[in-house]
């Protein structure tokens, strides 16, 4: 790991509450370039919660929250000039997929024109490379001008990470993205995502603990709104792990 | 198309600092539209101050409000002037309670079958239905009080004149019913279904149902719908104007012609010399007007609103 | 099944009874619908009964004589184009605005609930305490005299509300996860409103269009002090011309002029109920056919 580049990601002190509840409290970590950075609990582990906070969706949820600090390529994100290129530079793909309303081909072309590109050309190349990294192209190239919003939910989920990849986003954001999709269709996702870490950074929500094994280079373990454990993925599963709880949570025991 | 990490983090920084045109023109937007928004209150205050300011120096100076609220005699031509508007005051209030004695119970009972016993085909057509009587226009209603229930009015209850309370009150009546069984039928919607089924599940029949259940529990939106029909046959202009025979005098009984409030204004605004006292005056009423509609809507729309919130 | 069983679901007396009120009661409330319904469709019929015979090429296209006892009412339906398309210009934008503002940028505060309160409000007015607004704020403050523009300002400001609520109720329909998989993108507030939620809602912003229409096109009151006059034999010609309209036509036509035959009222009103009931019927029509196209 290259350690002397300043981190993309940097999490201080971190909670999140709705309400009067609770969701995330004090979680410290960073996320460096190019790296996969794996993220696994149990249900309400404050996962997503924490994901919401990154690119500030906690302006779309009237009662939520946001203590402590979080630095995305050194700038504060709760008080950033310019919001929606934080956003920009910031690709999710949550786990209940959203097709726009708009043909397939447009869904995707979306986020590069509203960079403002124009060439038709340019759109058309993009729209490829996306739809194929996201293993979707096959399916679709012959029906570009259908409805994204009509398609099954796993092409969805699909379409949704095409989306996400035509950002050109500095840090991606998956969560729990296979939850709709084939094993089959999984591991080429899976493939495409190693690759990809020569170009961006990930962060990995999964509650597939073996997925974590597959594809991150470090791990985080949250349990009950705490970041419990991080460590490297490889120390972590071959009995590396110092928290019995971590330990108990990769054994299967509950979750 | 690797990037070194440093200037990533770099270029990005910059980015994230810089506000580009995408940042500036939603800021645009957001003032652009929020104008638009705030216009709605601009024009409520408007027609306030426009209204309050045309009739002020009159009503400051030289009104009498006891006289405009109890005065009997409106006689703004003749010197010296009087401005009684309590035969309007009657004439309105006579016809709007004979609108709301037609309108109440067809509306209701309409509302009930659509609501209730209606389905499918027949339902979405009797709503379309109730939706164009709705779009019929004043001056149309007018003619037919002229028209067709002045005659009818004559040789049925054999009068000698049928522009009456009653012809006013038959057409407002049947203005208002549209729009009020719209409102009442939102109001059983509003009525949960578990409601009904709990109801139903201890072998009450439909109309058991109804009355028991539904009509009890949407009672706060009824009464919206009732002091919203008010408000619109209490604000008609045109077609009482042609079906009441607008007389200045306050009427008796429902054959008695009579004036209202609204359809005053639209009689003599334009013979009153723009910034007389009779010009003045009619503005004072419409002033009465706007409040009365403004307290009744705003009633309503607490109504409504109370119960959302329980 | 033995009989006994079978006794087990017959229906008690009691039950017969309250099972014959219901169908009573079911009788009883389809006939109250219909008592409202079928007068109105009576009176429905009488108008094309006797508005149809004056309802003549030359109706349509000359102009009215005998201060409108005869002739025609050319005059009068263009002037009522005029009033109701200037009326559109200024309450389309603005009500769509408004709209935009409220479902797509306002929070739920102080502010929201006082326009919220203005728009109940201004749809509430009594149409001529709208009169005397347009006649104190535009004819004399603005200073667009009596004219096109000044009545149709008046019209303007009291369908914004129709405007406004269908717009708004059609820009709700679209889903919030729409929004926020746009907004998660990068977009900005305008740039979703643009690309996502305003083509998935021109029904609801048509729909208020033709209402507005259809409103703009039967109010007398609003317009007999701001703009309309009772003869102007010369179609308009610029929003600062006076003119004739349709409905202040039939206002005149069946209580100012005397000799008046029977038939001109009729068809009249049957022209200008023709105009409202059809940009009625196509609203609803065009909601009815947006509602079914399934889009998500």
């Amino acid at each position: 790991m290259v350690t002397a580049a300043p981190a993309l990601l940097e999490v201080r002190g971190l909670g999140i509450r709705y309400g009067d509840k609770v969701a995330l409290q004090g979680v410290d970590l960073q996320v460096r370039p190019n790296e996969i950075f794996g993220l696994i609990g149990p249900a309400n582990a404050g996962k997503t919660s924490f994901l919401r906070a990154i690119n500030r969706m906690d302006e779309f949820v009237p009662n939520m929250r946001v203590e402590g600090e979080v630095r995305f390529a050194g700038h504060d994100v709760q008080h950033i000039t310019n919001l929606y290129a934080l956003r920009r530079r910031i690709g999710v793909v949550f786990p209940l997929p959203v097709g726009l309303p708009l043909s397939i081909y447009d869904n995707v072309a979306l986020a590069p024109r509203l960079r403002g590109m124009r060439s038709r050309a340019d759109l058309d190349a993009i729209v490829e490379r996306c739809l194929r990294r996201a293993a979707l192209w096959d399916e679709v190239k012959d029906r570009l001008q259908n409805l994204g919003s009509l398609l099954s939910g796993g092409q969805q989920q699909r379409l949704t990470i095409a989306r996400a990849l035509s950002q050109e986003p500095a840090l991606l954001l998956l969560d729990e993205f296979s939850i709709a999709v084939d094993p089959v269709t999984t591991m080429r996702i899976e493939e495409v995502l190693k690759e990809l870490r020569q170009e961006l950074t990930i962060v990995l929500v999964t509650n597939l603990v073996q997925q974590a094994r597959r594809l991150a280079d470090r791990t985080a373990f949250f349990l009950g709104g705490r970041c419990v454990e991080i460590a490297e993925t490889e120390s972590l599963f071959s009995g590396g792990a110092k928290d019995q709880r971590t330990i108990d949570y990769l054994e299967g025991r509950f979750g | 198309m690797t990037r070194t990490p440093t200037s990533t983090h770099d270029s990005l920084a910059r980015e994230l600092a810089r506000r580009d045109a995408a940042w500036w023109r939603d800021l645009a937007a957001r003032l652009a539209v929020s104008i638009g928004g705030v216009s709605t209150i601009l024009f409520i205050v408007a027609i306030f101050a426009f209204i309050g300011s045309q009739g002020f120096e009159f009503a400051w100076n030289r009104l009498s409000w006891s006289e405009l609220f109890f005065g009997t005699r409106w006689e703004p031509t003749v010197s010296p002037p009087t401005y009684g508007a309590w035969a309007m005051i009657a004439g309105t209030a006579w016809i709007t309670a004979v609108a709301m004695l037609v309108a109440v119970p067809l509306s209701f009972c309409a509302a009930v079958y659509i609501g209730e016993f209606a389905t499918g085909r027949r339902r979405e057509w009797l709503k379309i239905l109730v939706e164009l009587l709705a779009a019929i226009p004043s001056v149309v209603w007018g003619v037919i009080g002229l028209q067709v229930f002045n005659p009818m009015i004559q040789s049925v209850f054999g009068v000698q004149i049928g522009l009456n309370v009653l012809n006013a009150g038959l057409i407002l009546g049947l203005m208002a019913a549209p729009i009020m069984t719209t409102l009442a039928e939102d109001a059983l919607k509003a009525v949960p279904d578990s409601y009904r089924e709990a109801a139903e599940a201890l072998g009450a029949t439909r109309w058991q149902v109804i009355y028991k259940v539904v009509l009890p529990h949407a009672r706060p939106g009824l009464s919206a719908a009732v002091l919203l029909g008010i408000g619109r046959a209490f604000g008609e202009t045109i077609a009482v104007l042609m079906a009441s025979g607008h007389t200045l005098m306050a009427p008796g009984s429902v054959f008695d012609s009579a004036a209202t409030l609204t359809a005053t204004i639209a009689a003599e605004l334009g013979e009153a010399a723009v910034d007389s006292d009779h010009y003045q005056a009619l503005f004072v009423l419409g002033l009465v007007l706007f409040f009365i509609t403004f307290a009744i809507n705003l009633l309503a729309d607490r109504i409504v609103r109370g119960r959302r919130r329980s | 099944m033995t009989r006994s069983a079978m006794d087990g679901f017959r229906a008690t007396a009691h039950e017969l009874r309250s099972l014959q009120a219901q169908r009573l009661m079911r009788l009883l409330f389809l006939m109250m619908a219909l008592l409202l319904l079928v007068p109105v469709l009576g009176i429905l019929g009488v108008l094309v009964v006797e508005g149809a015979p004056g309802m003549t090429w030359e109706f349509f296209s000359q102009k009215p004589s005998k201060l409108g006892a005869a002739g025609g009412i050319y005059p009068a339906l263009v002037g009522t184009v005029w009033l109701t398309a200037v009326a559109l210009m200024v309450a389309l934008p603005l009500g769509v605005a408004a709209a935009v503002y409220l479902s797509e940028y306002a929070r739920d505060n102080w502010l929201t609930r006082i326009i919220n309160m203005a728009i109940v409000n201004l749809a509430g007015v009594p149409s001529i305490v709208h009169a005397l607004f347009g006649v104190g704020a535009f004819v004399h403050f603005m200073n667009f005299g009596e004219s096109i523009l000044a009545a149709s300002c008046t019209l303007a400001v009291m369908t914004l509300p129709v405007v406004i609520v269908s717009t708004r109720e059609a820009m709700q329909a679209v889903p919030k996860a729409f929004r926020e998989a746009c907004w998660s993108m990068g977009a900005t507030r305008w740039q979703t409103i643009w690309s996502i939620v305003l083509p998935n809602s021109v029904s609801g912003i048509l729909t208020g269009l033709i209402l507005v229409v259809s409103r703009a096109v039967g109010e007398t009151a609003p317009i007999m002090f701001t703009g309309a006059v009772f003869l102007r034999l010369v179609p308009p010609e610029s929003v600062f011309d006076r003119t004739m309209a349709l409905s202040f036509h039939l206002y005149t036509v069946s209580t100012q002029v005397t000799g008046v035959p029977r038939h001109v009222p009729f068809a009249v009103a049957l022209t200008l109920i023709l105009v409202v009931l059809t940009m009625n019927a196509l609203a609803i029509w065009f909601r009815m056919r947006l509602r079914g196209r399934k889009k998500w």
